[in-house]
This record gives C-alpha cells, sequence and structure tokens, in this order.
C-alpha cells in the first residue's frame, strides 16, 4: 500500500467520528519505482492532507518532506521528486494502520490492509 | 450455469482456485477489458493528459484496473476476496489494493476520488450472504460513503447485471437517494447476449452536464420512446420494451398476424441469430381442413 492510498483511508468504524488518519505500524517498507509525472502531483496536491503525508513518511521512515507546504513549492523541482518518492515509491508492505480513536488495528499483509469490519462495527 | 450471486457468497465463491480460473481465462480477460474500456468511457474524464486517482470497485484480480494503469491513471482498488486479491499481486497490478466490503461502506477520505468504476459487482450488494446482512443498509451505506469521497462532479460509472427490474430499479433508487444523478445506459438493447448495462452515476446536482451519454448499438425506433428526452424523474432511465408485460400487448382472435412475424423475424436477425428468408408462405394461414 502507497502513503497516496494511505492518505485517503480513514477507519469507518460505527460511532467513529475522527477515524484519519491511521497510525501506521510499519513492520517492512518497500520502495518500487514509478515514473516520475509532475502533473499528477500537481492535480493530488491540493487533496492531500499534508500533516498526515508527512507523519505517514516518518511513519515509514522517510523524512525528506518538509513540515509545512504550500501550492508554490509545487515549483521546485527539489520538492516534486521527494513528494513522488513518498506519496507513490514507498510501499508499506507488512504491518498495520491503527484507528486513531478507538485504538482497533488493521493488519496490512503482503500490501494489502484489511479493513473488513466486524459485525458489531458495522 | 446459474449467476455467481446466487451460488455463494463473494468471498467465498470467489476462492483460490475460482479466482485463477476467472483470470486465466482469455474469454473473461477480454470481456472485463472490453467492459472497463467502456466504463472509463463513460467516465468521460477531461482529457488533458493528467492521472486521475480512480477508485475500482470489486477490483478482483485487477483485470479492470489494468486498463486504468493502461491509461496512465492512478487506482485503488477494493475488493472483499482474498483469493482474488492474491491473484492480483502476482500480476502485479499497478493500483493499491485493499480488503474490504462495499456493503460496509467505503472508508475513504471526502472529495478526493476523481471517479470510481466498478465492473460486474454492485449487483452483489443485493443478496444478504449473512444474517446480519440487510442489503438496503448495505446499498445505503455504499452509495452514501461512495457520494461523500467523489469530488464534486466526479461521475462514477458501474457496469451491473441485475437479476431483475425490481433490482436494478432498486439500485438505482438507492443511488438517487445518496444524492446522485444520473441513469442506466445499456448497450445493445436489444441483443441477450451483448447486452450491458452501466449505471452511469455524477456527484451533485443535475445539471446539462450531467446528462447519461448515448448507449451504443441503439436502434432509433425500439428505444426512443423509453428514452424520449423529456422531463420526469426518470428521464434517464432506458427502460427497455424486453421487460415490459407481455401479455398486455394486442392479442386479438386473429393471432399476430403477417406484420408481427416480419418483426420478429427483423428482430431476430438484428441479433444475428439465423433466420429463414421471408416469403410468399411467412405466417401463411392453414387451409381450413386442419
Amino acid at each position: 500500500m502507497r502513503l497516496l492510498t494511505h492518505n485517503m483511508l480513514s477507519s469507518n468504524i460505527k460511532g467513529v467520528t475522527n477515524g484519519f488518519p491511521l497510525l501506521i505500524e510499519a513492520e517492512k517498507v518497500l520502495e518500487k519505482p514509478v515514473d516520475f509525472n509532475p502533473d499528477f502531483l500537481r492535480n493530488m496536491f491540493p487533496k492531500i492532507d499534508w500533516k498526515a503525508l508527512v507523519g505517514a513518511a516518518k511513519a515509514v521512515g522517510y523524512g525528506e518532506l518538509p513540515d509545512a507546504a504550500d501550492s508554490a513549492m509545487l515549483d521546485s523541482d527539489d520538492f516534486l521528486r521527494h513528494l513522488h518518492h513518498a506519496l507513490l515509491q514507498l510501499h508499506l508492505e507488512e504491518g498495520a494502520l491503527v484507528c486513531p480513536e478507538t485504538g482497533r488495528r488493521f493488519p496490512v499483509n503482503k500490501g494489502i490492509p484489511n479493513m473488513l469490519l466486524h459485525e458489531d462495527e458495522v | 450455469m446459474s449467476r455467481p450471486e446466487i451460488q455463494a457468497p463473494p468471498e467465498i465463491f470467489y476462492n483460490d482456485e475460482e479466482a485463477r480460473k476467472y483470470t486465466s481465462s482469455s474469454r473473461i480477460i477480454d470481456i472485463q477489458a472490453k467492459l472497463s474500456e467502456r466504463a472509463l468511457e463513460l467516465l468521460s474524464l477531461p482529457n488533458d493528459g493528467v492521472p486521475r486517482l480512480l477508485l475500482d470497485i470489486g477490483c478482483g484480480s485487477g483485470l479492470s484496473g489494468e486498463t486504468l494503469s493502461e491509461n496512465g491513471h492512478q487506482w485503488i482498488g477494493l475488493d472483499i476476496s482474498e483469493s482474488m486479491l492474491n491473484v492480483a499481486l502476482e500480476r502485479e497490478v499497478e493500483g493499491d489494493l485493499m480488503l474490504g466490503d462495499m456493503g460496509q461502506g467505503l472508508g475513504i477520505r471526502p472529495g478526493v476520488i476523481d471517479g470510481a468504476i466498478s465492473i460486474s459487482a454492485v449487483q452483489w450488494l443485493c443478496n444478504a450472504d449473512k444474517s446480519s446482512h440487510e442489503p438496503r443498509l448495505r446499498l445505503k451505506a455504499f452509495f452514501g460513503s461512495l457520494y461523500r469521497c467523489l469530488a464534486r462532479g466526479a461521475r462514477a460509472v458501474f457496469q451491473v447485471y441485475p437479476e431483475s427490474l425490481a433490482q436494478r430499479e432498486l439500485i438505482l433508487g438507492f443511488a438517487m437517494r445518496a444524492g446522485f444523478a444520473g441513469g442506466v445506459v445499456v448497450d445493445y438493447p436489444h441483443s441477450t447476449k451483448m447486452r450491458k448495462e452501466y449505471l452511469v452515476l455524477t456527484c451533485g446536482p443535475p445539471s446539462l452536464s450531467t446528462a447519461t451519454p448515448k448507449a451504443k448499438g441503439e436502434d432509433e425506433e425500439s428505444c426512443s420512446e423509453d428514452e424520449s428526452s423529456g422531463d420526469g424523474e426518470n428521464q434517464t432511465v432506458c427502460i427497455s420494451d424486453r421487460h415490459r408485460p407481455r401479455k398486455k400487448q394486442r392479442i386479438t382472435k386473429k393471432g399476430k398476424g403477417r406484420e408481427w412475424v416480419l418483426k420478429k423475424k427483423e428482430q431476430l436477425r438484428k441479433k444475428g441469430n439465423a433466420v429463414p428468408a421471408d416469403t410468399k408462405y411467412t405466417a401463411r394461414k392453414r387451409k381450413a381442413r386442419f
């Protein structure tokens, strides 16, 4: 699972009001090369929750992202490269996502997060 | 073969063996690719070459996602069958995969997805596979969460195989209740084999830009009456005449007549069936001695 997906996921448990961002417990992180596409990043940038992305990147051991970002920084190639790497190339392979409110763990196996809820959580 | 929906729940029906069968059949791969290409076309994303973030609901082994990747888009796939997702991993699909149940809601942040497609999956929601399942609630949760996670003006295109007219109305009804505008596009409405239904939903209030796209292989004469682009709630819903109650069509003592037979033969020809030529003997009355 890439951090792009992590940035979009929120906890879906019944009664949880603020299920975002899910905390990452990383056991194994992979890097897979992806073609660099600045247009996609510019298009995606307004939709990304920056704080969550920085937190997630740190959780998987990538600290190159600045703590705050605004759209003016999108002109910098350096910034885009870092964003590209964090968003698309880092994969959480094994570990878990933890709901920030209830502490429920969603295990991640082979890069696939198991977001299935138990019957009492729907 | 009966429909997979009535055999077993999806996470059980698509076990390791079935998942492998599904993905090794070149016929299914071909059909899936065609369906997803058409779905992507119906999504009508702006043609500016910028990759979008799309959602593939019921992505299975990633056959439909492959079409999205080929068109340069990033996608997130959701499926309930672990075996199917394992096959997707083996095939090294480019999108991200997620194990989840669409009937539990999608669990995605509001307003971030640029479009959603789903190939032959939504009809599963109409089944109650567990005692805790209530199809209406599941449909509501699904469409509600989908509406929230789509960006404004984004589209969702679902290819569905509804079992009956009632099932289609049920699905469409819940989509409308969630706030979607749109309707059903039926490609090749006269053919039983090639007939494909797509739910084309737009996030946001109805407007000119949300008009349902034109279907393929549609005959002006036979569908125009259903699709008369007039007003009213059902304006975009194309209900094909084959679901009309047949009995109400005129049945007189004289029988159906030559014209009716010719019309029927023409319809069958259009479907590609082998039909005997029209001659002077076609639909001719027998002599009285019979």
